[in-house]
């Protein structure tokens, strides 16, 4: 089978809804969009096992010459390889879920047939990018999904916020991607290839470790990935980008697009391994970006802006591993987040219609008798973002991590510590938001129930939330290693320093104890004693962080007072363009001139015959000068 | 003062010409402007002839019918044009027929 058919479907079914959006009925416009997706998620797992069954490094196809100048040659060509594969299938398998959902979830909307084109772009776009043999479709991709992202943000276009929110996230990501546009100038002009195979050879050979010019191209491509992924300083974007319809942030802003950068980093890990120095700064992101992200979840109002931070969040997580060498666990931990992330998105999707629109989960609560499908899958999710030892895939991605942290060759106890933080901060936030909108009081009554279109994939995801963790078992825990094996061929084993089965049973111990302690904590404070969380939480310091942290760390201030108004004020002197300032005053000074002749021509005659006697003894004067003197 | 007769012709037809520019731009009235005109061309045309009686030769002469022919026309258009002038503008001011002007 072909790999190029995975993505030209999408593009295909998005280009036929885009172009017949008014003669397509509601069923066919679902048909078409959902079919797309789930026959191009058929053909990759097709590929997927033919690729097990033979035992082969990577499937490549060639399906055009796209740029060819000089040494410079840049195809349409795909490649997939194990890491591929990977995303591939969580791309096209939860894409079609979260596209399923999304036809009951947009069922009422006007703009049916555009959401849909916009869906199967992005995915299209997103496997371009997975795919991408070289540097430059991988580039097309990376933009193109920025570029639905935008669009779906957007998608509400009536609402000025949202088209705030839509271009913050194009701008902001757009830093990034400049960024990683350099690097791949960079590249070529050392490797004079943008192929990224060729790059990865090359690069061993043409740099030592640790070497400056690596060292930057390292650092720029990580500002892509930074950009894309929404991690620190670039992470702004990514709680307004959730203005867009639910499955969006499901899909887009959750499971697969804000991962791009993982992906980024994984492919080109051999640089980073070149890179010491960035491949810190990498580790020292995520764990900055998972604990500020976390204290920001903590005190969110909004439903959807609490699953935005934790992504965030779990990001850090995933960065935090790939920066301490621990190339499959980040993988491992996109794969498990891509499931019980999507599956947290669609089920607050589902609250969110249940009670027609409202995202506060201070007015929701006592929703566990009612949406009591929605309470299940809920908890499941739940209880993998918060990793809920041994029967959550999230406990065995992110205790991986944790551990490695900490023993991995690039590992270091602050990391560490930073990791085990960010597990109480995530148990306390994702069981803040369980309890306030399944417990207590009911404050907004239900007005209807999710469909089966909406809770078929639930179902699935949840169970994918739960069983996807026993792929990869740690040593303490019956070692299993598929995931990582299936990974070994692209990206090499995880060196670790510390091989102490006692340590890491405490390191286990441990995040297990704070994730729960962390749950604990939420149980206590919003179910047992919501007075006293009240009291405490009014308490003026306290109150203060709140708003501190709500505001996310006031990044947006601070850009605020850096960029957007040094901007604003340079282009408000600028109004009048001062460059242009020099040729208008060229202009001006022409027609002065020209004021100044016509007045000459004043029309009385005795005035020309002076003029004509002066020029005439003028040039006698002249003449006589030239001759006697 | 003994003045070389060639000299004292040149110097006449010079001061003539003078006259006759000083005239054209001091006169408003546009028959004296065409006087003027006259004067300056009969100006020239009395140093062709001083000129040519200097060389000894005709060339001037000749000249100078050529001067009273171009005269002749010159007077016939300028007279014509200053009655349509007249006829349009009612005076012989040459300023006031400054219409064309920038």
């Amino acid at each position: 089978m072909l790999p190029a058919l995975i993505p030209v479907i999408p593009f295909l079914s998005a280009f036929i809804l885009m172009l017949g959006w008014k003669q397509l009925s509601r069923a066919a416009v679902a048909v078409i969009g959902c079919g797309s997706i789930a026959l191009s998620a058929a053909v990759a797992i097709g590929i997927a096992a033919q690729f097990a069954a033979n035992g082969e490094q990577a499937i490549q196809q060639h399906v055009w010459t796209w740029l060819q100048a000089g040494g410079f040659r840049a195809g349409v060509d795909f490649r997939m390889d194990a890491l591929s594969v990977v995303f591939v299938l969580v791309i096209t398998i939860v894409g079609f879920l979260i596209h399923v959902y999304a036809a009951g979830y947009m069922h009422d909307e006007p703009d049916y047939s555009r959401f849909f084109a916009c869906m199967n772009l992005f995915v299209g776009a997103m496997l371009v990018l997975v795919m991408a043999d070289n540097l430059l479709l991988l580039y097309f991709g990376w933009e193109g999904v920025g570029l639905c992202s935008y669009l779906l943000i957007g998608f509400w276009y009536k609402d000025p916020a949202n088209g705030y929110a839509a271009r913050k996230a194009f701008i902001v990501t757009r830093v990034g991607d400049t960024a990683m546009g350099i690097a791949l100038f960079m590249l070529f002009q050392y490797t004079g290839t943008l192929h990224i195979q060729n790059i990865l050879e090359s690069a061993t050979q043409l740099w030592s470790k640790g070497d400056p010019t690596i060292t930057l191209i390292a650092l720029l491509l990580l500002g892509g990935a930074v950009g894309k992924s929404a991690q620190l300083p670039l992470q702004t974007w990514l709680p307004d980008a959730m203005a867009g319809p639910t499955p969006v942030s499901a899909l887009i802003h959750a499971a697969t697009m804000v991962t791009a950068g993982v992906y980024l980093i994984a492919r080109t890990h051999t640089l980073f391994e070149l890179a010491p120095a960035a491949q810190t700064t990498t580790a020292v992101i995520g764990a900055i970006t998972l604990v500020l992200a976390g204290f920001s979840a903590l005190v969110q109002t909004d439903i959807k802006r609490v699953l935005a931070y934790s992504t965030v969040s779990q990001i850090g997580y995933m960065f935090l591993a790939l920066g301490c060498g621990a190339w499959s666990a980040a993988v491992f931990h996109f794969v498990t987040h891509a499931f019980f992330k999507a599956l947290l998105f669609m089920g607050a999707g589902a609250i969110i219609v249940a009670l027609h629109h409202e995202q506060d989960m201070f007015k929701m609560g006592g929703l566990k008798k009612q949406l009591r499908a929605v309470y299940w899958v809920f908890l499941i999710g739940s209880a993998s973002l918060a990793a809920i030892p041994f029967v959550t895939a999230g406990f065995y991605s992110k205790d991986q991590i944790i551990w490695l942290s900490w023993s991995a060759a690039g590992g270091h106890v602050g990391f560490w510590l930073a990791a085990l933080l960010g597990a109480l901060l995530t148990g306390m936030y994702t069981f803040r938001m369980f309890f306030l909108v399944f417990y207590g009081d009911i404050k907004t009554k239900v007005h209807h129930r999710p469909g089966n279109s909406m809770m078929i994939p639930l179902y699935i995801l949840a169970v994918l939330s739960t069983v996807a963790g026993f792929i990869e078992l740690p040593h303490t825990l019956g070692h299993v290693t598929l995931f990582s094996n299936w990974l070994l061929p692209v990206l090499p084993a995880v060196t670790v320093l510390q091989e102490s089965a006692i340590l890491e049973w405490t390191s286990q111990g441990l995040s297990a104890l704070l994730a729960l302690s962390g749950i604990g904590l939420a149980y206590a404070w919003v179910v047992i004693h919501p007075k006293g969380m009240v009291d405490f939480l009014e308490m003026p310091a306290i109150l203060w962080f709140r708003g501190f942290w709500a505001r996310g760390w006031d990044f947006d201030k601070l850009y605020d007072v850096l960029l957007v108004r040094p901007y604003v004020y340079l282009s408000r002197i600028n109004k009048r363009d001062l460059v242009d300032k020099l040729y208008t005053g060229l202009a001006q000074l022409m027609q002065w001139c020209h004021h100044m002749l016509a007045r000459t021509q004043s029309g009385l005659l005795r005035w020309y015959i002076l003029g004509v006697v002066l020029g005439a003894v003028a040039i006698l004067s002249v003449l006589i000068w030239r001759i006697y003197i | 003062m003994n003045v070389h007769p060639t000299t004292a012709g040149m110097l006449l037809a010079g001061v003539l010409f003078v006259l006759g520019l000083i005239s054209i731009l001091v006169r408003r009235d546009i028959i004296f402007m065409l006087l003027s005109v006259e004067i300056m061309l009969n100006a020239a045309g009395l140093a062709f002839v001083v000129a040519s009686s200097h060389w000894g030769t005709a060339d001037g002469q000749v000249m100078f019918m050529f001067i009273l022919a171009m005269a002749a026309a010159e007077v016939s258009v300028g007279l014509a044009l200053i009655l349509q002038l007249y006829h349009q503008l009612k005076t012989l001011d040459s300023d006031e027929a400054s219409k064309m002007n920038g």
